[in-house]
């Protein structure tokens, strides 16, 4: 319809208008209610209720990064341990509780969590909107993410911790040969932490499709994007495998059914395939978001787009396509048929063609530009370096008789380091080095950075590239010590050196948080001159993020001008305001027209209830208090109800005419 | 100098308006990742069934009189909530509050004929590997079904309230959603528990 409509029918009602499209320049009025409408109250209150985006961003990244801090710690514990023959500092009880929770909380309670934050952070930047879809699911799987995190960590300082691997086989993790309540820990914990990853793919897909900025088409999106969007997917579909699994292993353990107990007909293999059904294509879902971080960021220091955006957007759902394909490559040992390893076996290495895409399309971006080598610059070459150390050894490991020699070895151990610190932690770091700026307003110490690059990179190859040695001389992973006429003491000593170069760099990252936090110089809004619409807006941005929701006419809206491409420019200065109470922009999923003013909730203090009461449910199993059970969930319902209660001024509710309270 | 793109303003609908509100989307995600559970539910029956031993199901074939006429009751109940939920698009509010109180009606029977059939079967959930398979599908379901009521009785709760007319009813539209989805995918669970066994 036209504008010439309102004129006639000046507020028709609450349920349809034309919005308003002007200017808000700083001190504006309009600015200055955007403000009181989104800023959240100060105070815990506030701090306990808040649904930002940018505030539970930070969350994720900070607990995530704490975590990572305590896997860290087990490790060097481990190091220590294997550093020298026939060490007796941990029993061999102590070492299996320590590996499996090094490997539990660096995959399931680091590694996507820590990418979740920055996707939550920087999607509605990134995409030009004030929120997430959600925000109050945002909340609640942050909250339910801190909760199964402590959760599996209830039992470790009782010497009870989890102690079958991060893989968790049976029968070891049944209930004839683990007795404890270790295992039990781990699996209800693995369900809760579920619920937390379910809802927030939930919420990235869903505003991936909804929240873009006007204009926005969806070959505009920033790679971030198509990362997290594919491995959000993938969690869709796969995360209820291994909840399934463990849930199922939590009935045989306590309720007495057979799903795995070989004397009555279960099948051990059935826990291998639920959990690497699920496993595989969560191996590219903990990269395919940090890939993405680099592919946005890496062009910034370039000082050109990325080469071949297309191909990187196609290649990073074609790794997740046939990621799904790749699971029985973790069970070539088990005596499966040969047709279902060939198979399986040939699409692990197919996965090297879209990998080898995004390589490629990398180091052009590199070769093709003019690098300034930034600390977060080194971080990302470093990582393309060690991704493609980490995919051969992959490529390797995929053919299966190579495989049948190097399962159960050192060789795997250091592949998947190479993958998972590779691919993870570097891009995480350099990530951090790069948004800094506008997390805080501040930029990070340059020579601290350089140097904690190099004393990583250093540390880390030193640490990982004798593993795949050690592999190669029989080294089984997962044992506790070894006899020095194994001929594996040297390797291990200059793993275990390696490791702790590897933890004094992390240390010198973190000791440059901490004093840039107080003494970084001040960084403008965009203090690499990037690219992309997070920049757009002040560090850090404010409670709104764009006081104008901007109207995107390019993939690179602040290099418009230079790069000459298109026939618009993007334009910041006018555009929707939408000042009446918080709200959104929803635009149509391909090419981002605008469809309808979202009503976006309030702060609320449900999330974190509901949260709350579903993990003291999980308690309540774990215990088998079973009224206390009942009672967590009737809690749970109510908070739920509270939650869904349709609201008006959330524009969910009939409203006769003049009616606008609520 | 190129021109910044001007935003043409249009008349666009505020709130949760239908099949653009966000609740619609995030239903159809819900769905995606439940049926995926279920998905995972009937691998494992079909997976350990393919391997098993024994005579598949080990005390014979089930009869299909009860579970097949309790399918159909379902089946109505889904077609109750499609009836009332057109019923508030058409500002019949009446009619949407008949029909879901008709589905909680079925839904109800439903489950209270489920308890029967538990009830009558020989085994138990420790009994054997089938019947650890058989309690916890057909238990899953019934989760869901008891979760469906309440949602139903939460709508019908909102319908008396007044708080759907023709133009804002989208909770009727996402929770009919989840409705149909429990009933499609027990489909699926009868499909397997009850009529593989016969192939």
């Amino acid at each position: 319809m036209a504008s010439a409509d309102i004129t006639e029918r000046p507020i028709d009602d609450h349920l349809a208008r034309v919005p308003e499209i002007g200017c808000a320049p700083p001190g504006s009025d309009i600015e200055v209610q955007l403000a009181r409408t989104w800023e959240s109250e100060p105070g815990w209150r506030g701090w306990l209720s808040t649904v930002d985006h940018k505030a539970i961003g930070l969350r994720y990244i900070v607990t995530a990064f704490i975590f990572l801090i305590i896997g860290g710690l087990e490790a060097l514990l481990i190091r220590i341990q294997l550093a020298r023959p026939d060490q007796t500092l941990l029993t061999p009880e102590q070492y299996n509780q320590l590996f499996t929770m090094h490997g539990v909380t660096m995959i399931f309670l680091y590694a996507l969590p820590i990418l979740s934050g920055f996707s939550n952070y920087l999607w509605p930047l990134l995409l030009g909107s004030r929120d997430m879809a959600f925000p109050r699911l945002n909340a609640f799987s942050y909250w339910i993410f801190l909760f199964a995190g402590i959760f599996m960590y209830v039992s470790f300082p009782l010497g009870q911790a989890p102690n079958g691997g991060w893989f968790n086989y049976v029968p070891f993790s049944g209930p004839t040969f683990n007795t404890g309540p270790n295992i039990d820990v781990f699996a209800l914990g693995m369900v809760l932490l579920g619920i937390s990853t379910s809802v927030g793919s939930a919420n990235f897909v869903v505003t991936l499709f909804r929240m873009r900025a006007p204009g926005m088409t969806i070959n505009r999106v920033p790679i971030l994007v198509w990362g997290t969007l594919t491995a959000s997917v993938a969690n869709l579909l796969v995360i209820p495998s291994v909840s399934l699994a463990f849930f199922l292993l939590w009935l045989d353990r306590q309720m007495g059914t057979h799903f795995f107990d070989v004397a009555n007909g279960g099948k051990p293999l059935l826990w291998q395939h639920l959990f690497w059904i699920f496993g595989h294509p969560w191996v590219y879902a903990i990269v395919l978001p940090a890939m993405g971080i680099v592919s946005d960021a890496l062009p910034t220091f370039c000082r050109r787009p990325l080469v071949g955006y297309t191909a990187m957007a196609l290649a990073t759902m074609a790794v997740m396509l046939i990621g799904f394909e790749v699971w029985i490559h973790h069970m070539f040992a088990t005596g499966l048929p040969t047709v279902a390893l060939s198979i399986f076996g040939a699409a692990s290495m197919v996965i090297s063609v879209p990998s080898s895409i995004a390589v490629f399309a990398w180091i052009a971006t590199i070769w093709l530009g003019r690098p300034v080598f930034k600390t977060p610059f080194l971080f990302f070459a470093g990582f393309v370096m060690l991704f493609v150390i980490g995919g051969l050894s992959g490529v390797m490991t995929a053919a299966v008789p190579l495989d049948w020699q190097l399962n159960e070895t050192y060789f795997i151990v250091a592949h998947l380091h190479y993958v998972l610190l590779g691919i993870n932690v570097f891009p995480v770091v350099g990530g951090i080095y790069y948004w800094f700026p506008k997390f805080t307003g501040r930029m990070m110490d340059e020579t601290l950075g350089k140097l904690s690059f190099w004393v990583m990179f250093i540390g880390f190859n030193v640490g990982f590239f004798p593993m795949h040695w050690a592999g190669l001389l029989g080294m089984p992973r997962r044992v506790y010590t070894y006899s020095s006429r194994m001929g594996w003491d040297g390797v291990n000593m200059i793993t275990s050196i390696g490791s702790f170069v590897f933890a004094i760099g992390v240390l010198i990252f973190l000791v440059n948080v901490v004093v840039s936090l107080k003494r970084g110089a001040l960084a403008g809004p965009n203090p690499w001159d990037a690219a992309t619409l997070e920049w757009a807006t002040s560090s850090p941005p404010p409670a709104y993020n764009f006081a104008v929701i901007p109207t995107v006419a390019s993939r690179h809206p602040l290099w418009e001008d230079r790069l000459d491409e298109g026939r618009g420019r993007s334009n910041f200065k006018e555009g929707l305001l939408l000042a009446e109470g918080r709200e959104a922009i929803s635009t149509s999923p391909i090419d981002a027209k605008p469809l309808a003013i979202l009503k976006m909730p309030d702060d609320t203090s449900t999330p974190f209830f509901l949260g709350l009461f579903i993990s003291l449910l999980f308690v309540g199993l774990l215990l088998h208090w079973w009224l206390f059970t009942a009672a967590t969930a009737i809690a749970g319902s109510l908070a739920l109800i509270v939650w869904l209660w349709p609201r008006k001024a959330l524009a969910q509710r009939a409203m006769p005419q003049g009616d606008n309270n609520g | 100098m190129v021109e910044p793109v001007q935003l043409q303003s249009e008349r666009l609908p505020v709130g949760s308006a239908g099949k653009l509100s966000g609740g619609w989307w995030g239903v159809q995600t819900l769905i995606v990742t439940e049926a995926c559970l279920f998905g995972y539910l009937l691998f494992c029956y079909f997976y350990l069934a393919a391997q098993t031993e024994q005579t598949w199901p080990p005390d014979g074939l089930p009869s299909l009189l009860v579970p097949g006429a309790n399918t159909l009751i379902l089946l109505a109940s889904s077609a109750c909530v499609w009836a009332g939920e057109r019923g508030v698009h058409q500002s019949r509010t009446g009619r949407g509050i008949a029909g879901l109180t008709a589905a909680i009606v079925l839904g109800t029977a439903f489950v209270a004929i489920q308890l029967m059939e538990w009830r009558n079967k020989p085994y138990g959930m420790t009994t054997d590997l089938y019947g650890s398979l058989y309690f916890t599908i057909t238990g899953f379901h019934m989760a869901h079904v008891i979760i469906g009521l309440a949602v139903l009785l939460l709508l019908l709760v909102w319908a008396m309230l007044g708080y759907f007319d023709s133009r804002r009813y989208v909770a009727m539209t996402i929770g009919g959603a989840y409705w149909h989805f429990v009933d499609v995918v027990w489909l699926f669970v009868f499909s397997t528990l009850y009529l593989f066994p016969y192939l």
